[in-house]
């Protein structure tokens, strides 16, 4: 752990303190956990919009690059900044639509499901030293847990529409989420194995000498590999977008949602996208940690000048980057094909990731 | 009286539009009993993202649609205007652009498509064949103009129309939305389902 | 032995009439043993049927029925007539063409003809409960005003059969029963090109069964043209295949032209020629556009359609239209070329030839796109055949069935192409006709783009054209198929009947055949690659 001093400079942990002793200071304990929760609440949803705002706008600008478009561009001024803000504003004032025939409340509550798995695994993104927001010592247990939910609400989304198109997408769903769990949860041990935590900051702090991707060398870079298309396949992201296969299913499972709760599915595909990314980075490529290499000490006090939030979001945003590319250039598969690569190619390939890297951490052949 | 609501849209200004006596009409009917700031401003602030973010439902029948796709792709990109997403789901689309002639067998499924979208909700009627029937209008099976199934809101005549009268059209009804009132006035275009006899 | 002679041998009471067409007037009972023999024939097995025509002449109901051979492209017309015109029945010929299948029902829907052992009798283009039979003579315009009760479509069907005492019953056939889990594709359908409806039959996300529903833009094209004038028709015929206008309207003033005895200019020839190809070219990149994004990857849909502005700019400057140019006349063309028509044309194909490998770096190498298109929706030669599946369809399966090759029309006969053929008969090599005929059409106009003659662009013709009495027809290789314009002439101003063989409507029906056993997603790709074009089959 050396020169670590800057990691401190900016580490908010003593600033969290100073304000909890602030409020005991002048009310009950109780007021003030209630008070700090309600605030921490309310800047996850703010974030969370925000975040979503700003990763629509990008995947529009993004797409239309590679599609030798402009993209948005006239609205609110230049480059069309308020294109996203007014899809918002239009879709908060439109009409929900409730559904004869459908299981109304199971029809309500699906879209509450995905969003709210989503803000789970949100709140436990590792942001900067000192500032996450949901900290256990099994925490990207609790990840791979809560993430979980939302395949819940897709099928529920597709099982109380009581219309055939939703029903077909929420089973495909729920066989490609189920199935690329595994992989996910095998490739997620690798490296846990390798920083000998669940822990998601002390994960982030074992890689204060080299990032995992490094120090894990041929299977790390393997396992992130097969992350990236698991991961994939769990934000529904092309090319496996076979749940909403807007050219096979119309919509998918959200076939039959309007305004808002249909506002939601969208939010959450796009937040779930930055997630694995987030998890994918906390993770292979060191969270917050800045690029550190042993033995350029120079370098890596440089490297510490920036703050961590900005590794985090700039390392977030270039794999989101990466994720987009592959959507906007592949077609879609199969899904049996979608099958066969999971079971038949990702999974036994993710348990030989996790064979090496135990013969790796256990003969200390590790960067 | 003097009409207050002249809305522009970006680069274009109002003057350029060749037929306003329509939508002047309209904001003289809305302003007749005065409208309050507070809601006029919100009123504003709603009609303003509803205009920039009108998402189409895919509904093309025939040769228009491939004008449609035309004006979608790079050379056009509609998306520069906030029509950037259609929706294949009618339920989250906000205007059903008309594409291509209505036939008798079509005109309930249409009527049905209308039905299932959620408020509010904008008809466009584009080409000949859906004004009025356009070069098939003595056929024995097409409706001759679909304004006898949905109400329109704006007609783009042609055969097909060009990329540009699409633009024109499709910014004629950005400033149609521009001047409707979303508070205090109405909402919805049409009776609740409850009001009228039970369907789907 | 030439064909007539061989269904005189069969049916001595045949009449040969020669006006127009060379059409065998066969009576309907011996029909059934005249098709058999000319279907196995061993030196000229006439096993493509190109079309039925329903026809109404007042004092019966009857068909024609357009036959080819596969081996020799020989040709011959039969012509039979229905006995009864209240209670019309025929023998069906579905067991020899498949095809039938499907154009006897758009008979049974326009005539009310029966057809004795077709086992789908339903109605195909209108509505389940319409009165009345459209393209009959006596048919009252009004009697079917706008309906706007929902439709509700029958899980059954007729077959008809003769009973020993000549009358006529039916029995049902089932079509999907009460288990069947049938989700309908469309009509309101991202990737059914239109307003296609296919009740799908789902095991799990295996097909079962396709039962597809038309009609959802049938425009009743066909009785109007009753109603106009020559040079009037010609409108209609681009709103048909929109894809293959110039194409279409081409083969319907080559009908009219070789009625009239009309010879156009060779610089007329040329630009038709060259536009038919330049509307392969746009129609094929719309395909390619379309079926990538019919598979999820949207990026490619711009590529195509980026080269395909450039097309249209080029239409645009020489016939006012973009997307529908009206172009060709009875005579000639609308307008000369545009004076930078050559040097533009030359620099499209320059910059196409560029670009293409492009298009197959993104899709056609891609291990995701070959994994889903190869092997998948097969269809075997024999079944391209018997199905009528005619352009890159059957081209891919290994019938070489190019109008343009066999039936040379315009220039064809003097310009060196190839004809692409494939073997697989996948969806992978319905993908490949297709790519590769982009290069032979390049191919085609560069070898015709610098030798336009001088010469008239339009004969002057009479503002009324009559033509003789007779039957005439013309066909030609649209973008996707044979296009063919079937044309009955009374001597009047206007056609009695004009038929107009629709690409598509084989396609559709082969879809049943290629989809059964695949998955949903394979439905898609399947129809992406059939490359269907709805208004042309509904017409």
């Amino acid at each position: 752990m050396n020169n670590n001093s800057f990691l401190d400079y900016y580490n908010i942990q003593d600033l969290n303190t100073a304000i909890h002793e602030a409020l005991l200071s002048v009310m009950p304990q109780w007021l003030a956990i209630l008070l700090e929760g309600l605030a921490v609440g309310l800047l996850i949803i703010v974030l969370y919009a925000v975040l979503a705002i700003i990763l629509i706008y990008m995947e529009r600008k993004v797409c239309a690059r590679f599609q030798c478009r402009i993209g948005p561009n006239r609205v609110g001024g230049k480059g069309g900044l308020l294109q996203v803000p007014a899809d918002v504003l239009k879709i908060l004032t439109k009409e929900i639509i409730s559904l004869k025939g459908s299981d109304r409340f199971l029809y309500n509550l699906a879209p509450f499901l995905v969003i709210l798995a989503s803000i789970f695994t949100f709140s436990c993104l590792p942001w900067n030293k000192g500032a996450e927001i949901l900290r256990m010592n099994i925490g990207i247990f609790f990840v791979l847990a809560a993430s979980s939910i939302g395949v819940l609400g897709i099928l529920l989304a597709g099982w109380s529409s009581n219309s055939k198109y939703t029903i077909i997408g929420a089973v495909r769903s729920g066989a490609m989420i189920i199935s690329y769990e595994l992989s996910i949860g095998l490739t997620v041990l690798t490296m846990v194995l390798l920083s000998g935590t669940m822990d998601i900051q002390n994960i982030v702090m074992s890689q204060d000498r080299m990032w995992n991707i490094f120090r894990g060398h041929l299977p790390a870079v393997a396992a992130f590999i097969v992350y990236l298309i698991a991961g994939n396949a769990e934000a529904n992201r092309g090319p496996f977008d076979l749940a909403e296969a807007e050219q096979e299913l119309t919509a998918g499972y959200h076939t039959e949602y309007s305004g808002m709760h249909f506002g939601f599915f969208y939010l959450a595909e796009y937040l779930n996208l930055f997630i694995t990314s987030g998890i994918a980075v906390t993770l292979f490529l060191g969270g917050w940690m800045p690029l550190h290499f042993p033995g350029l000490d120079g370098f890596n006090a440089v490297m510490d000048y920036i703050p961590g939030v900005i590794w985090f979001v700039s390392k977030t945003f270039l794999v989101v980057f990466l994720l987009m590319w592959i959507r906007w250039t592949f077609p879609r598969l199969r899904i049996d094909q979608v099958l066969t690569l999971e079971w038949k190619y990702l999974m036994p390939l993710s348990l030989l990731i996790l064979l090496i890297m135990t013969v790796c951490v256990v003969f200390g052949i590790t960067l | 009286m003097e009409v207050k609501k002249k809305t522009a849209i970006r680069s274009m200004q109002y003057d350029e539009f060749k037929n306003n006596d329509y939508l002047e009409q309209m904001v003289r009917d809305l302003n007749r009993d005065g409208a309050g700031i507070i809601l006029g401003s919100v009123d504003d602030l709603i009609n303003w993202g509803r205009s920039n973010s009108l998402w189409s439902l895919t509904f093309g029948t025939s040769c228009c649609a491939i004008e449609f796709m035309a004006l979608g792709a790079a050379r056009y990109d509609m998306a520069r205007f906030g029509f950037e997403v259609t929706r294949n789901s009618p339920r989250q689309a906000d205007m059903i652009m008309v594409l291509g002639t209505i036939t008798h067998k079509m005109a309930p499924v249409l009527r049905r498509l209308y039905d299932q979208m959620a408020e509010p909700k904008y008809v466009v009627a584009v080409g000949g064949c859906t004004i009025s029937g356009g070069p098939f209008r003595k056929s024995y099976h097409v409706v001759n103009g679909i304004d006898q199934i949905v109400p329109v809101d704006v007609y783009i005549p042609g055969c097909p129309p060009r990329p540009e009268a699409f633009y024109y059209g499709m910014m004629q009804l950005q400033r149609k939305i521009k001047v409707q009132k979303f508070l205090g006035g109405v909402n919805r275009q049409e009776k609740k389902p409850k009001d009228m006899d039970s369907n789907d | 032995m030439t064909v007539i002679e061989k269904i005189q041998k069969i049916c001595p009471e045949a009449q040969v009439s020669t006006s127009g067409d060379t059409i065998v007037t066969v009576p309907s009972d011996s029909l059934a043993a005249v098709a058999e023999a000319l279907r196995n024939d061993d030196q000229e097995p006439m096993d493509y049927l190109r079309d039925i025509v329903g026809m109404d002449w007042s004092e019966g109901l009857g068909a024609l029925y357009y036959l080819e051979s596969s081996k020799t492209y020989g040709r011959v017309v039969l012509k039979t007539v229905a006995r009864d015109r209240d209670e019309a029945w025929l023998p069906s010929v579905c067991h020899w063409w498949r095809t039938a299948e499907i154009k006897e029902r758009e008979i049974y829907d326009f005539f009310g003809i029966r057809f004795i052992g077709n086992p789908d009798m339903r109605r195909i283009f209108l509505r389940e409960d319409w009165k009345g039979y459209p393209l009959r003579k006596d048919y009252d315009m009004d009697s079917n005003p706008l309906n706007m009760e929902n439709e509700e479509n029958a899980d059954d069907t007729v077959e008809y059969y003769l009973k020993p005492d000549g009358t006529v019953e039916g029995h049902r056939n089932i079509l999907f029963d009460q288990k069947d889990f049938v989700v309908n594709i469309g009509p309101q359908h991202p990737s059914t090109h239109g307003v296609l409806r296919m009740r799908t039959s789902l095991d799990g996300e295996t097909i079962s069964r396709i039962d597809p529903i038309l009609g959802y833009i049938h425009r009743g094209i066909e009785k109007m043209n009753e109603s106009l004038t020559y040079p009037q028709t010609l409108a209609l015929t681009d709103r048909l295949d929109y894809l293959s206008a110039h194409q279409n309207r081409h083969a319907l003033c080559m009908c009219i032209e070789q009625a009239m005895g009309l010879e156009v200019s060779r610089r007329v020839q040329y630009i038709r020629t060259i536009m038919d190809e330049l509307q392969r070219i746009d129609s094929h990149l719309l395909f390619y556009s379309c079926l990538v994004m019919d598979m999820g990857g949207l990026t490619p849909f711009f590529y195509g359609f980026r080269e395909r502005e450039m097309i249209l700019d080029i239409f645009e400057e020489t016939t006012g239209g973009r997307l529908i140019q009206n172009y060709n006349v009875i005579g000639g063309v609308q307008a000369d070329i545009h004076p930078t028509f050559q040097q533009k044309v030359k620099e499209f194909i320059k910059h196409l030839r560029s670009v293409i490998q492009d298009y197959h770096n993104i899709f056609t190498g891609n291990v995701i796109a070959t994994t889903r298109l190869k092997g998948v929706g097969i269809l075997t030669r024999e079944q391209a055949i018997s199905l009528g599946a005619t352009g890159g369809t059957g081209r891919a399966a290994g019938w070489a069935n190019d109008v343009r090759k066999h039936h040379p029309y315009a220039l064809y006969g003097e310009v060196d192409f190839k004809e692409v053929l494939y073997t697989e008969g996948d969806s992978f090599a319905r993908y490949m006709v297709r790519m590769d005929e982009i290069m032979e059409s390049c191919h085609i106009i560069e070898q015709l783009i610098d030798n336009i003659p001088e010469g008239e662009t339009r004969l002057k013709t009479k503002p009324i054209i009559k033509l003789p009495e007779g039957n005439f027809s013309a066909s030609v290789e649209t973008s996707r198929g044979e296009f063919g314009v079937m044309l009955e002439s009374h001597g009047d101003k206007t056609p009695y009947r004009l038929h107009y063989r629709s690409t598509g409507l084989p396609l559709v029906h082969a879809m049943d055949t290629a989809c059964r056993g695949n998955k949903i997603a394979d439905l898609i790709a399947i129809g992406g690659t059939m490359d269907f074009v709805i208004p042309d089959i509904d017409r």
